[in-house]
C-alpha cells in the first residue's frame, strides 16, 4: 500500500516536471511550476523558507520522502533500476553496502566551501534537480522535438498544421557533454547499484539523510521476528539494510517501501518509534532544535558571505564584440545570477525564441552553463516574461510586463562605419524596424536614404537590432551587456491630434 | 527627361503587350490592356469600415469570382509581422482578412490558406494580431512560416540584384493568391505597402537588407506567380516609428482602402494617400520606381481608370 502510494506520487512529480521542461509550445498550465519550485536546492537558493521548512518537517516526520518521490533525479534512477530489473538476465539483487560517509560528507563540504568562495557552479553540477534538468534539455528534448517534427511532417502532408516544425540543435556543446555524462554516469550507477548517487554524491541526499536519522516514522526491523534471511536487503536499492545485524541505516533509506511486503515473517514495519521512544525524542528536542538552527545557518551563511565576495576567477574569454555577457531579464546583475543559478536550464528550455543558451566562459568559470542571452536565432520579445517567471531559484526574479519594459539588460552600440547605409548607400533600417522602443531609429540621411541613430537611455537590450542586422560576419549594431541591470527610461508618447483625411491624395 | 519618359512608356506598353498569358495572370493582362473607359484598374475607398470598403470595391471590380475560380486553392497573405494588437496597426486589419476569405469561399475556393513570415515571435504575432482567430473562424487554414523547411528555392531571372530566393510553399503550391498589406511608415524603405509585403513570403530577409533593399523589394515582385489582387488596408496607419510603431501615438485612423491588380499602381496610390498624413515624396519610396523599371506596373496612376468611392 505504502509502496503503491510512493509510486503514484513519484510518477505524478516525475511526469509533471519532465513534461514541464519539454513543453516548448506552452500547452501546459503555468501552475505546474510549483513542482520545480519545491525542489530542495532551488528553495534554498531562492530563500524560500516556507518550502524549506515543509521539506525539512516532512523529512523529520517521515524520512526522505523528498528523495523518494519529489526529486526527479531520484525517480529517474528508480525508472532505470526498474528497466534493469526487467531486462537483466539474472534476477536483480541488491546487497548491503557500508555507508560512504567520508565521500558524501566531503562532497557536501566541498560544495558548501566552493559556494562560499563564489564558485556555485559545483553545486549546480551535482545538485539533483538541476542535473536532471540539464539531462532533459540536452538528452531528451532533442528526441522529443524530433518526434514533434515527425508528427508535424506527417500531419502537414495531410494539410493539418496542429503540429509545427521546430529547430532541433545542440545549443551548447559543453552543456550537452555535461548532460550526456550525467545521464550515463547516474544511469549506470542506478542500473548497477540502485540509489548510490543519492547516498554517495548528492549533497541534498546527505543533508536529508542526516535529518532522517531522527525522523519519527521509520522502517524498523522487529528483532525477534527477523531471522536475517536477507530477502529485504536484496530488494533494497539504497543498500542500507544490514540483515546480518538486523539494522537499517536510516540516513540512506529513501523510503521506497520495497522491503515491507517482501518479508515472509512480517518483521519489517514502517512505524512510529517503538514505545517510550517518543518521550525520549521529546526530551531530545533541544538537540533537534540545535540541528535545525545549524542547518538553517549553513543554508544562509554561504549566500550572505558570497554576497560580499567577488568571483575568484576573471572572465577569460569574450564573446564576439560583446565585452560583458548579457544576463536574462530578472537576473538583476550577473553576480546575482551567479549566486543563485544552478543551471537547471528551465529558462533556456522555456524561451520561445531561443534567446537563452548555457554559458561557456562568457561569465567566467563561475558561471558555467548559466543562462546567457545571445541573438543568433532570435531576439527577446518585448512583451515576454516567461524566463523570469519560471525560475525556481530566484536567480531570475519574477517580472511583470511593465517591469520587464523598464529593465535594461544591455545597451545598444552602433558601429556606423559598418552600416550598409553608409558603406553601400542603400536603404536598410532592419535594426530600427525591430526596435520596440525606438532606441534605434531612422533619421533622414541623404538622397532619400535614412540612417540609424541610437538612444541608449531607452534601450532594453532585447537584441532585435543585433539579430536582424544583415552585416556579416560582425554586425554593425550589437548589444553590450550591463553587469548590473539598469532601468530603461520609458518614453511616453504624446497622443497624435486626431487627423482627418478627406481626400485621396491623387 | 523626355527621352527617359518616352523610353519608360515604351517599355511599359511593350511589357503590357508581351505579357505571358498564364494561370492567374490572364485577367491581369486584360486590365492592363484596358483603356480608361474600360474596366476599372484601381479602386480607392475612403471613410468606411475595413470589411465594408472591401465589399464596395470588389463589387466595382466585378466581384471576386472574376479573380477566384471554382475549386481554386487560394492564399491570402496579410502582413502579420508584429506582436501587436489591431489598434496598433502593425498588422493587416483582421476584419478585412476575414471578409476576403469569406468571399473567396463564396466564389468556390477549395481552400484558403493564410500565413506570414513574421518578424516577432510568430505564435504571438499570429495570436495578438487577431488574424489567426479571424481567419480560422472564416474557415481558412493558418499555416506556420517560421522555419526554413517551409520554403523552396525559386529563381528570379528578371531580378537585378536578387536572382534567387526561397519562397513559402503555400504560395508556390496555390492556384492563386491575394496580397493584403497594411500601409505603414517604414524606417528603412520609407513606406511598406504591397510590394514590400512580399518580404513576408520569403525566407532570408537579411539578403534584402544587405544588397539594396529597394531593388530587392522590386526584384522579388518579378516572381512568376504574381498576386491576383493587391488589397491595401489603410484603415489605421502607422505614421511614425514604422513599421513596428512604439505606441498608439504612432497610429492615425484615416480609414482608407486601395485595391488593384497592378502592384506598383496600388502602392503609388497608397503612397500619395500617405503623403497627406506625412510628407512622403514618391522618389523616397524607391522600390516603386524600381518596380516600374522592371515592368511590374505603372506609377502613372493618373492615366488609369481609377474608381473613387466615399462612404
Amino acid at each position: 500500500m505504502l509502496k503503491k502510494l510512493r509510486i503514484a506520487v513519484s510518477i505524478i512529480f516525475f511526469t509533471f516536471i519532465t513534461l514541464y521542461f519539454l513543453d516548448f509550445a506552452g500547452i501546459l498550465p503555468e501552475w505546474l511550476n510549483w513542482a520545480v519550485k519545491i525542489q530542495f536546492a532551488s528553495a534554498l537558493l531562492a530563500f524560500n523558507f516556507g518550502v524549506l521548512a515543509v521539506l525539512i518537517l516532512i523529512t523529520l516526520l517521515f524520512g526522505r520522502i523528498y528523495c523518494s518521490s519529489i526529486c526527479p533525479m531520484g525517480v529517474f534512477q528508480d525508472i532505470v533500476g526498474w528497466f534493469s530489473k526487467r531486462t537483466g538476465k539474472k534476477k536483480k539483487r541488491y546487497k548491503y553496502a557500508p555507508p560512504k560517509n567520508i565521500l558524501r560528507w566531503s562532497i557536501l563540504g566541498v560544495t558548501i566551501f566552493l559556494f562560499i568562495i563564489g564558485f556555485p557552479a559545483f553545486l549546480g553540477l551535482i545538485e539533483p534537480y538541476s542535473a536532471f534538468g540539464r539531462m532533459i534539455v540536452n538528452v531528451f528534448k532533442p528526441i522529443y522535438l524530433a518526434g514533434n517534427n515527425l508528427l508535424s511532417y506527417l500531419f502537414s502532408s495531410f494539410g493539418n498544421y496542429i503540429f509545427y516544425h521546430v529547430n532541433v540543435s545542440i545549443i551548447s556543446i559543453f552543456s550537452f557533454v555535461i548532460g550526456m555524462v550525467t545521464f550515463f554516469t547516474i544511469g549506470f550507477l542506478a542500473w548497477r547499484y540502485g540509489r548510490s548517487y543519492c547516498n554517495a554524491i548528492c549533497p541534498v541526499g546527505t543533508v536529508l539523510g542526516f535529518l532522517s536519522k531522527f525522523s519519527l516514522f521509520k522502517t524498523r526491523i522487529n528483532q525477534e521476528k527477523c531471522n536475517s534471511c536477507r530477502l529485504c536487503a536484496i530488494k533494497c536499492k539504497a543498500s542500507c539494510i544490514d540483515a546480518a545485524s538486523k539494522k537499517i541505516d536510516h540516513s540512506r533509506c529513501v523510503n521506497c517501501f520495497n522491503c515491507l511486503n517482501i518479508c515472509t515473517r512480517d518483521a519489517l514495519q514502517y512505524s512510529l518509534s517503538v514505545k517510550k521512544k517518543i518521550t525520549v525524542e521529546e526530551k531530545n528536542n533541544g538537540r533537534r532544535q540545535f540541528l535545525l538552527t545549524s542547518l538553517a545557518s549553513i543554508a544562509t551563511i554561504p549566500t550572505a558571505m558570497a554576497q560580499e565576495k567577488t568571483g575568484l576567477f576573471v572572465t577569460p574569454e569574450k564573446s564576439s564584440a560583446r565585452e560583458t555577457a548579457i544576463a536574462p531579464p530578472g537576473a538583476l546583475s550577473v553576480k546575482h545570477l551567479q549566486q543563485h543559478c544552478t543551471s537547471c536550464h528551465l529558462c533556456i528550455s522555456k524561451c520561445p525564441l531561443n534567446v537563452l543558451k548555457p554559458a561557456f566562459l562568457e561569465y567566467g568559470l563561475e558561471g558555467l552553463m548559466q543562462p546567457v542571452m545571445y541573438f543568433k536565432k532570435g531576439f527577446c520579445n518585448y512583451d515576454c516574461i516567461i524566463c523570469s517567471n519560471v525560475c525556481p531559484n530566484g536567480a531570475l526574479q519574477p517580472l511583470t510586463i511593465e517591469e520587464k519594459h523598464a529593465t535594461q539588460v544591455g545597451r545598444v552600440v552602433l558601429r556606423w562605419g559598418r552600416c550598409v547605409v553608409r558603406t553601400d548607400e542603400t536603404s536598410c533600417g532592419a535594426c530600427a524596424e525591430h526596435c520596440p522602443t525606438q532606441a534605434v531609429k531612422m533619421i533622414p540621411f541623404r538622397n532619400g536614404l535614412t540612417r540609424p541613430v541610437v538612444d541608449t537611455e531607452i534601450c532594453v537590450g532585447c537584441g532585435g537590432c543585433e539579430f536582424i542586422c544583415p552585416v556579416r560576419p560582425h554586425t554593425a549594431i550589437f548589444v553590450e551587456g550591463n553587469n548590473i541591470h539598469q532601468e530603461a527610461k520609458i518614453v511616453i508618447d504624446e497622443k497624435n491630434k486626431d487627423l482627418i483625411i478627406d481626400d485621396f491624395g491623387f | 527627361m523626355n527621352r527617359r519618359n518616352f523610353l519608360r512608356t515604351l517599355a511599359i506598353s511593350g511589357a503590357a503587350f508581351s505579357l505571358k498569358l498564364n494561370s492567374g495572370m490572364d485577367v491581369f493582362a486584360q486590365t492592363i490592356d484596358a483603356s480608361s473607359s474600360g474596366p476599372i484598374n484601381l479602386v480607392a475607398v475612403l471613410g468606411g469600415e475595413p470589411d465594408e470598403m472591401f465589399k464596395k470595391a470588389i463589387a466595382e471590380m466585378g466581384g471576386i469570382s472574376k479573380f477566384i475560380k471554382q475549386g481554386d486553392k487560394v492564399v491570402v497573405k496579410p502582413n502579420i509581422g508584429w506582436d501587436k494588437t489591431p489598434e496598433l496597426a502593425g498588422n493587416t486589419n483582421p476584419k478585412l482578412v476575414s471578409e476576403i476569405i469569406h468571399q473567396c469561399f463564396e466564389a468556390g475556393a477549395k481552400e484558403v490558406t493564410v500565413f506570414d513570415h513574421t518578424c516577432d515571435d510568430w505564435v504571438q504575432a499570429y495570436k495578438n494580431s487577431g488574424i489567426e482567430a479571424a481567419a480560422k473562424a472564416a474557415g481558412a487554414k493558418v499555416v506556420p512560416a517560421h522555419e526554413e523547411i517551409y520554403y523552396r528555392s525559386v529563381s528570379l531571372p528578371q531580378g537585378k540584384r536578387l536572382k534567387e530566393t526561397k519562397i513559402h510553399q503555400a504560395i508556390l503550391d496555390c492556384d492563386t493568391w491575394i496580397n493584403v498589406p497594411v500601409l505603414k511608415h517604414h524606417g528603412g524603405a520609407n513606406l511598406t505597402i504591397s510590394m514590400k509585403n512580399l518580404m513576408g513570403i520569403i525566407w532570408d530577409r537579411r539578403i534584402f537588407h544587405s544588397s539594396d533593399l529597394q531593388q530587392c523589394i522590386a526584384d522579388v515582385c518579378t516572381l512568376d506567380k504574381k498576386p491576383v489582387l493587391n488589397i491595401v488596408d489603410a484603415y489605421r496607419v502607422v505614421k511614425t516609428n514604422g513599421p513596428r510603431g512604439r505606441s498608439e501615438a504612432d497610429v492615425v485612423q484615416p480609414k482608407g482602402f486601395f485595391m488593384s491588380q497592378d502592384i506598383v499602381a496600388v502602392d503609388t496610390a497608397a503612397a500619395k494617400f500617405f503623403n497627406q498624413i506625412r510628407e512622403m515624396p514618391l522618389d523616397h519610396v524607391k522600390h516603386l520606381a524600381n518596380g516600374q523599371d522592371l515592368n511590374l506596373g505603372t506609377m502613372d496612376i493618373d492615366n488609369l481608370n481609377v474608381k473613387r468611392i466615399r462612404m
